[in-house]
């Protein structure tokens, strides 16, 4: 199996980083390699982390209702700079319409609250094979 | 408490009772798990009696309401002369907007304001700042300068209501422009009453809208308590916050602990800026969460306000009883509520609330039951108002003061609670007190390792979430009733800004700055010259950045 | 992968060579080899957990890369369980990672009992072929990692900081001896001053002679002192000639690593030593 390498970042002002550190280190202890940007990341912070990083799949943690914006500017940000095919995972407080939407604009995977750590890896393995 | 002679007695006929009784009982049914236990991992007994509180003191360790050391409540007559105060938390999109909802509250039967700001404002950045771009009034209501202030509490007496603003980092602003409205309004400040969070320790561990460095934080905070025990003498300038950590992951004795811990710090700050901690102690308040271990977190409440009168009179020598007592707020546990199946959270929150009010609370938030899924609309908010209505009218619960004081259980777990913070907090002094140990990143560590240990749990089944890993729905439900934002928040608090910039008086905008980088540099109380800025219109985010030019800005620890 | 790409300074493409060189180390021996000989100087930072490399090395960067192009290298020890890792490091370093100019890579140690794995000395070289004129490689100095960033360094600065019980257990553990330079950061905390007399009596005692730069890393404290000591003591030993002699050993450690590694790999596969020889001597016909 190959190791997969995740991004894993808190954009925006939101300083809720129970989920993604819990989420990093379920994934480190599933044998990924995580790199964990910490708080208060601009889209450009995370897309040039996530080129520098190579990064198989980013993942981004949003509870503050800001995730329309903050996914369209990575997801242009990326194209821009030629890692578009990254697959970003999305996970938070996203009301039902909003994840469609997002999925929509190109985000691989949308994870609510009560996501089974498992049921993530699982996701997580996928859409890395899917690039 | 009791005869000795008694005592051993009941523990023969106790054992009597295991050997014949409960042995016969196990071996037709045996028990639904081999170990019960505690949120913090302690073993559960299966009946509590009088020797699991042979120790105890009546007077000593319960005493009468409103009397040291307030394990059974903080007011003699309790629930029976005032109820809490019910206090929804509430603001979004704009001032004008939330103005709309505070109104809706206050003639719903609301009894006091509680302030949500969106993040910029949380974290000192205007509405137009790229660092704000998608966060404008999405957490809260967006306030960038003294004008959206006006407008968020137009029309509402300050004189009469009280309110609790949920602010930090940028308290210090906040409240000046709360001071600078009242006065528009002809009301003088030692007239207004509410509550400053200002709990600036609790966001390097757990919330995250930090902006200097801790040193600088602790001084802008003295800052504000000096001025408003001269000012402001009924206005709560702190209030200790357990409830985040709590959300961060934490369990209940390590809540009660951390708060406390960063509680001994303001006071022991305080001090240093030659408070006495008899005045001082009586503006302290704090806040907790409640969750759903329903007896556990009633003996937290009244081990949190035990322990907190012994280190007021112990540690630092208060003597005013109002200095000795916690008083707090609670509001019900957003991370316990689920996506799936949402009316159940309205169930949750019942439970959780009843556990504040048999804890002896405040002031109490009930959460609307769609917080997981997206902002609460005005129905659901009514729901969860309804909710503590119901308890004060309708359960007879807040008819007798502290009606489970003396269950064998409660005063057993209040002990364990009690007795284990305590170590904790002694770990912590040992660390070199509190600000160390979150440079070191323990707190955050010991929290996150008990978030990691409990959504484990959860996997594994061995917490049961109903809803989300035990009697689920083959069908996800999508709730329809969603509160959409105006996409036009942004734009319009833009357009706001800009006529600001425009209109007011450039001159003394810049003027009022100067001067307040100097106090803060001089080391002289910087309210003064903040009200002067905001007065003259000087924005949130010029004010914050003009503090960051002499401050300098904090960056986390790496903690996983 | 293109080599033109690779020193023309594209950055996504430096970025995939990296991961070629993690993943598959005869395709980056031969990607390597491609490209014209040039060498990067080589800083290695380490110490305890805590004592403020990151913080540290994002000022450095910043300091280097106004003279040549730099690149840092943050590694964090694997799990020995399932071999996950966590790497923390960025979030120190936004000044670095935010002013464009530094290129920041994370890496897992990947290494034999906590030793760096072969893929860092690769990942050097290509750097310094494609460009970079410094490289910092942050290590946590703990396990085999510490004699590993010897041999690839051409300069160890090794961090300590008053109030972390670690400390002395670096300096039982004879770990004291492996820097160059000796920093004791958080200058203004209470025990620093102590701290920088004991290590100064350690090292006298040892009868090393060794520097010892007080800084604080987070205000930003001295810092200019350090990078320009850093880099007076890297002109030394391009001058005396004795950075050929840090080249070698480079080299020569990192096809010793590289050996051992695959020893390991085929020993847990249960590969034979016949064939164990045959591969070896693929690799290095790999060159």
């Amino acid at each position: 199996m190959k190791r997969i390498r995740i991004l894993v970042a808190k954009p925006g002002l939101d300083g809720h980083d129970r989920g993604a550190k819990v989420v990093s280190m379920a994934l480190r202890d599933a044998g990924m390699e995580v790199i964990y940007t910490g708080l208060r990341q601009s889209p450009s912070d995370i897309v040039n982390a996530a080129l520098q990083e190579d990064a198989d799949v980013i993942g981004l943690s949003i509870l503050s209702g800001a995730h329309m914006r903050i996914c369209e500017r990575i997801l242009e940000l990326m194209k821009e700079k030629g890692i578009a095919e990254k697959p970003v995972v999305v996970g938070g407080i996203i009301p039902h319409g909003d994840a469609e939407k997002l999925k929509k604009k190109g985000i691989a995977e949308v994870f609510g609250p009560g996501t089974s750590l498992n049921h993530l890896e699982k996701r997580i393995r996928e859409v890395a094979g899917d690039k | 408490m009791f005869d000795q002679k008694k005592l051993k007695q009941i523990r023969e006929e106790l054992d009597q009772w295991q050997e014949k009784e409960v042995d016969r009982a196990l071996g037709k049914h045996p028990e639904r798990s081999e170990r019960f236990e505690t949120s913090f991992g302690e073993s559960l007994e299966r009946l509590y009696s009088p020797h699991s509180v042979e120790n105890a003191d009546y007077l000593e360790d319960l005493g009468f309401p409103g009397s040291f050391p307030f394990t059974r409540g903080v007011q003699p007559t309790m629930y029976r002369g005032k109820l809490w105060t019910m206090r929804q938390y509430a603001g979004f999109g704009t001032a004008q907007e939330s103005n709309k909802r505070y109104k809706y509250l206050l003639s719903q039967g609301q009894t006091g304001l509680s302030v949500a700001f969106d993040l910029p404002t949380q974290i000192g950045f205007d509405s137009d700042h790229e660092m704000s771009d998608g966060e404008v009034g999405r957490v809260g209501v967006a306030i960038s300068s003294l004008g959206d202030m006006e407008t968020l509490f137009d029309g509402i007496p300050l004189a009469k209501v009280s309110t609790s603003m949920t602010i930090n980092s940028t308290a210090a602003i906040l409240l000046a422009m709360y001071v600078a409205v009242a006065e528009k309004q002809g009301v003088k400040p030692e007239q207004l009453k509410g509550t400053i969070q200002n709990d600036i320790l609790k966001e390097y561990i757990a919330r995250g809208t930090y902006i200097f460095p801790p040193e600088p934080s602790m001084r802008i905070i003295t800052d504000i308590f000096e001025y408003c025990s001269e000012n402001l003498p009924l206005f709560n300038t702190i209030s200790v916050s357990g409830y985040h950590i709590r959300e961060a992951g934490a369990d209940a004795v390590q809540e009660v602990a951390f708060t406390l811990a960063d509680g001994i710090e303001y006071v022991k700050a305080a001090i240093d800026a030659n408070l006495d901690p008899d005045v001082f102690g009586k503006r302290i308040s704090f806040f907790f969460g409640a969750h759903n271990n329903f007896f556990e977190e009633i003996a937290k409440f009244r081990a949190a306000r035990r322990l907190w009168a012994r280190i007021m009179k112990e540690r630092f020598g208060a003597a005013d009883k109002r200095a000795l007592m916690m008083r707090f707020h609670t509001q019900t546990a957003g991370s316990t509520l689920t996506a799936q199946q949402p009316q159940n959270n309205i169930v949750r929150v019942a439970y959780q609330a009843l556990a504040a009010v048999l804890g002896g609370t405040q002031s109490l938030h009930t959460n609307s039951f769609d917080e997981a899924i997206g902002l609460p609309t005005e129905e659901s908010v009514r729901v969860a108002l309804r909710t503590q209505q119901l308890i004060a009218h309708e359960t007879g619960v807040t008819d007798s003061v502290d009606p489970l004081g003396g269950s064998y259980l409660v005063e057993y777990l209040t002990n364990r609670i009690e007795e284990q913070a305590s170590s904790y907090i002694e770990k912590i002094d040992e660390l070199g007190g509190m600000i160390r140990a979150i440079e070191e990143g323990y707190v955050q560590r010991e929290i996150l390792d008990t978030a990691y240990r409990t959504q484990k749990e959860i996997e594994g089944s061995d917490r049961v979430v109903i809803g989300m890993n035990k009697f689920t729905s083959e069908h996800a439900e999508v709730p329809e009733d969603i509160l959409e934002l105006d996409g036009l928040v942004e734009k319009k608090q833009h357009q706001r800004l800009a006529e600001l910039r425009e209109t007011r008086n450039a001159d003394s905008v810049r003027k009022s700055i100067s001067r307040l980088q100097k106090a803060a540099e001089n080391g002289e109380n910087i309210m003064p010259s903040i009200i002067e800025a905001v007065s003259n219109y000087a924005t949130l985010g010029e004010i914050t950045s003009a503090l960051k030019d002499i401050f300098g800005e904090y960056t986390e620890s790496v903690i996983i | 992968m293109n080599s033109n790409s690779l020193t023309n300074g594209d950055e996504l493409s430096l970025s995939k060579a990296l991961s070629v060189v993690e993943s598959d180390r005869i395709s980056a021996r031969r990607l390597i080899s491609s490209l014209p000989e040039k060498h990067s100087l080589v800083v290695g930072v380490t110490g305890s957990p805590g004592a403020g490399k990151s913080t540290l090395v994002d000022h450095l960067s910043l300091r280097f890369s106004e003279s040549a192009k730099t690149a840092i290298i943050a590694i964090d020890p694997s799990s020995p369980f399932r071999g996950g890792s966590l790497l923390g490091d960025r979030i120190r370093m936004s000044r670095a990672s935010r002013s464009g100019k530094v290129f920041i890579r994370s890496m897992a140690s990947r290494g034999l009992v906590g030793g760096l794995s072969p893929g860092i000395y690769d990942a050097v070289d290509l750097l310094g072929r494609c460009g970079y004129g410094f490289v910092i490689v942050e290590t946590v100095g703990v396990g085999q990692a510490e004699t590993d960033i010897v041999n690839l360094s051409d300069l160890v600065v090794l961090v300590l900081a008053p109030g972390i019980g670690d400390d002395i257990q670096i300096m039982k553990a004879g770990i004291m001896e492996i820097g160059d330079i000796y920093v004791v950061n958080k200058m203004d905390m209470p025990g620093a001053e102590q701290l920088a007399r004991r290590v100064k009596s350690i090292l006298e005692f040892a009868g090393i002679e060794r520097e010892i730069v007080m800084t604080g890393a987070v205000e930003g404290k001295n810092i200019d002192k350090l990078s320009d000591l850093i880099t007076g003591k890297l002109n030394k030993l391009k001058k005396n000639g004795e950075i050929e002699n840090s080249r070698k050993k480079r080299t020569e450690h990192a096809e010793l690593n590289a050996a051992l590694f695959a020893v390991r790999e085929a020993a847990t596969e249960g590969v034979k030593l016949e064939e164990l020889i045959e591969c070896l001597q693929k690799l290095r016909e790999g060159e």
